[in-house]
């Protein structure tokens, strides 16, 4: 079989999969795993099937979903809003990048306490930490892409008596897509990550909530369930980005190459 | 400035820069001449060709008759305006097209009158398909750049100079980037369009003759710090075609440009 086709590229990697199901049940089975410690894939696809079953995953999907969603979104939102001023003035960088510096070296999941204290143990807190986390890879490109124009670009902008605003309308926020969505594409799984990560922190609803629950009860199946619930959303977000990435800047012979995750 | 009001305009030059000088500063801070006390005349409708080697200045010409680079020292205008501004009167041709990829061919060509909002914009689009027509792209209008070959973007890239009815024709080595044979046809290309618009134009090529074939004056310059080494008026009657370039005369012209490139400067 031609490993460049497209029914190749997809059995493939299935195959593998059931290849690799098969000897963690057959592990789990033969040398007597306790199931605390590593349960077999049919109990964690029991936990699946119960879990949507009795609406319990919805109820908390929803939550972590709103959470990511509304985070991403606005830390999208101020990457670009912020980037956009620090790329084309030089005052504006000088002033603020130590700061920037400092908050991107810094392991923003350690803000959630101070979070939770601000606002609460509700949704607005994993909004929050969600938006910083998402922010950085964003607001990071948009700064690369905004001055990594083609100078000859620019001039021709300027040869046609344009400024600076039809210098950023015409060339450089399109020559940047490119690398906003690149961005996004990042930030897109940093969110839930974001999201999870600040529900263990505290919360009182959310798939990270549940999981935390879960591991209390020592429910182990239920653990790994979740965990293949999130791989699944991941999954899902990010090739929405690069559904997005592909739609939106066609031009970009990047955006057609094969799928890479990057963190 | 030069006020004067006169109303025959081949007695006054439509671009005069006198004692144009333009440093450089490189990167390592250093302060680089790049032309040095330069004279430049262009007549309304001429086809002035510079040659010279690289990095001689050519290319800063034309962009400080553009207004993207400012000079260090001399005086000049185009038209009634004063030198070293942008201007909303010129057209660009770039070495390489520099089109842009996000728009359609249309969509590149109508760039200058969206940029300036000029006014009529029912007609642009007119405008804009009458241009690509005029090119011989009139089918590709809808297509994007990356679809087109080195020559036809080149083309799409005169199309666009010449869509706001510039009044001067700024083109750096637009044909430089293009295999021979394109590059052949696509002076034969311009010399049609020149000859049907009857721009004024500044033309900076490496190749002589290409200079010789396209100019009515070729200005050949010498190595850095620019100056102007002659002034050859070109007196071949047009249109011109590629047969005629073996022509007695023809060689004539290249070996005087050569004569002028080669000869060894008084120190």
């Amino acid at each position: 079989m031609n490993p460049n086709s497209k029914a190749f590229r997809i059995l493939a990697p299935l195959l593998l999969f059931v290849v690799l199901i098969g000897a963690w049940e057959a592990a789990v089975n033969v040398f007597k795993i306790q199931q605390l410690i590593l349960p077999k894939p049919s109990e964690v696809l029991n936990a699946i099937i119960q879990g949507f079953k009795s609406g319990v995953y919805s109820k908390h999907l929803a939550v972590t979903a709103q959470e990511v969603v509304i985070g991403y979104a606005l830390g999208v939102s101020f990457g670009i809003a912020l980037g956009t001023p620090i790329a084309l003035s030089r005052t504006f960088e000088v002033m603020v990048y130590p700061y920037l510096l400092a908050l991107q070296t810094m392991p923003k999941i350690a803000l959630a306490p101070l979070m939770m204290i601000w606002v609460g143990f509700g949704i607005e807190s994993k909004i929050l930490i969600t938006m910083i986390v998402a922010i950085f890879p964003v607001l990071v490109n948009v700064i690369v892409g905004l001055r990594a124009v083609e100078s000859d670009r620019i001039a021709l902008i300027r040869s046609l008596k344009g400024g600076a605003w039809d210098e950023l309308i015409w060339v450089r926020l399109p020559s940047a897509a490119p690398y906003i969505f690149a961005g996004m594409k990042t930030s897109v799984v940093l969110a839930l990550l974001g999201a999870i990560a600040a529900e263990f922190v505290g919360a009182e609803a959310g798939l990270g909530y549940l999981m935390s629950q879960l591991m209390f009860k020592l429910d182990t199946p239920g653990v790994f369930a979740i965990l293949v619930v999130l791989s699944v959303i991941g999954v899902s977000l990010y090739l929405l980005a690069d559904w997005a990435h592909r739609k939106t800047v066609f031009w970009d012979a990047a955006a057609h190459e094969p799928w890479t995750p990057k963190q | 400035m030069n006020t004067t009001t006169t109303t025959d305009a081949s007695a006054q030059p439509f671009v005069d820069v006198r004692g144009l000088q333009v440093n450089y500063h490189t990167r390592s801070g250093e302060r680089l001449l790049a032309v040095a006390d330069m004279d430049f005349q262009l007549r309304q409708g001429e086809f002035c060709v510079i040659v010279g080697p690289s990095g001689c200045g050519k290319s800063t010409l034309l962009k400080v008759l553009a207004g993207l680079v400012q000079h260090t020292a001399g005086e000049g205008r185009i038209g009634s305006q004063p030198m070293g501004v942008t201007r909303d009167d010129i057209g660009f041709v770039f070495q390489n097209a520099t089109l842009l990829p996000w728009l359609t061919i249309l969509g590149n060509v109508l760039l200058p009158l969206r940029v300036q909002r000029r006014p009529d914009k029912a007609q642009w689009e007119a405008r804009a398909r009458e241009l690509l027509q005029v090119v011989g792209l009139g089918d590709f209008a809808d297509r994007y750049p990356a679809e087109l070959s080195g020559g036809m973007q080149q083309r799409v890239g005169m199309a666009r100079a010449l869509v706001h009815d510039p009044q001067l024709l700024l083109m750096d080595e637009p044909f430089g980037a293009l295999d021979a044979l394109t590059r052949e046809t696509m002076n034969a290309e311009l010399q049609r369009i020149w000859l049907l618009k009857q721009k004024a134009v500044v033309f900076v090529t490496h190749s002589i003759s290409e200079a010789v074939f396209l100019a009515d004056r070729i200005i050949v310059m010498s190595a850095r710090p620019g100056r102007v080494l002659a002034d050859i008026r070109v007196d071949l009657p047009r249109p011109r075609d590629m047969v005629g370039m073996d022509s007695v005369r023809f060689a004539e012209y290249s070996r005087q440009v050569r004569t002028y490139l080669y000869a060894k400067e008084p120190t």
